[in-house]
């Protein structure tokens, strides 16, 4: 058994902000309006590949951003369309259906792909790393911010 | 520290015969010069960058000093394993590198990981090789040995 990493360089509060319960994605349930972005990202992984099983999470609250910024986000999406195909591949498949997001205001996004049958055998969202201050005064960050306001 | 900053050069193609190196601190000593590079120099420079060494890392900081989780995460898998010679390159410190080696990789974030040339990932899915055994064998076929080979052998 391969040993875990620690994912944390120093000890970080923002960890107790993780046991939040997750926002899982139930289509009969509108999302919340005031959060236009992560509004769009669920309804283009939606799309483009009926997931069985699709998780959106804002993390911008870990990271060196204004409050109620949308730049950093995870996903999780378990779909069948990812069946024999490799993790890149799989990434880069959810990065094409978000590609005008990255490129206007989302700075970050982590992503775990799964087959059904993946999921079911580990359900875990996984957990993103403790910001290390990277976004702060960083201006491209910055613009993706404006980005998303405008 | 345990990783090497190596330099990179960029020639101007229209026929003067400037270079512009980069040391290895990662500050770029004449930024006229390298404007007038075109795009196309800068994707053919990281072609042969992400060829010269078996492991490079584009990240934010650097591995002794990262400056982002994700960045951060990267190095420390790459420690775990005894991978502690690689060319890593400060995207912070270059705007120029930091949007030319997502449109080479054609991958939209930071940290991008490259095997031999090849680009593997991002700290997700280094993470996940590294979870389910693959980094190892991957490794292997650059021809390094895990330190985890190592440390679980010692445990048995």
């Amino acid at each position: 058994m391969l040993p875990s990493i620690s994912l944390c360089a120093r000890p970080v509060t923002t960890w107790l902000s993780l046991t939040r319960p997750l926002a899982h994605f139930r289509p009969h349930m509108d999302p919340d309006p005031s959060r236009p972005v992560e509004r769009t990202i669920r309804t283009k992984l939606t799309n483009v590949f009926q997931p069985e099983h699709l998780e959106v999470h804002n993390e911008s609250h870990m990271h060196a951003v204004p409050p109620g910024s949308e730049s950093h986000f995870r996903v999780v999406v378990v779909s069948s369309q990812f069946e024999g195909l490799p993790l890149i591949q799989r990434h880069r498949l959810v990065n094409e259906a978000l590609k005008e997001e990255l490129s206007s205001c989302v700075h970050a996004l982590a992503i775990k792909a799964k087959t059904p049958n993946q999921w079911a055998s580990d359900p875990s969202p996984g957990k993103s790393p403790s910001c290390m201050g990277g976004s702060r005064g960083d201006h491209t960050v910055e613009e993706k911010l404006k980005a998303g306001r405008e | 520290m345990n990783s090497l900053i190596r330099t990179t050069a960029r020639c101007l193609r229209s026929g003067a015969a400037v270079c512009v190196s980069r040391p290895a601190h990662g500050r770029v000593w004449s930024a006229s010069a390298r404007l007038l590079c075109s795009a196309a120099d800068f994707q053919k420079d990281l072609g042969e960058m992400v060829k010269k060494d078996k492991v490079v890392v584009f990240m934010k900081g650097t591995p002794a000093q990262p400056m982002c989780g994700f960045s951060n995460a990267v190095v420390q898998i790459l420690r775990m394993h005894g991978v502690d010679n690689y060319a890593s390159y400060n995207v912070l410190e270059d705007q120029e590198l930091r949007e030319g080696v997502k449109v080479f990789s054609n991958w939209p974030t930071i940290p991008q990981v490259y095997f031999n040339g090849e680009f593997v990932g991002g700290c997700d899915i280094l993470l996940q090789m590294h979870q389910n055994g693959d980094l190892v064998e991957e490794l292997k076929k650059l021809g390094v040995r895990s330190a985890l080979l190592d440390t679980e052998k010692e445990a048995k």
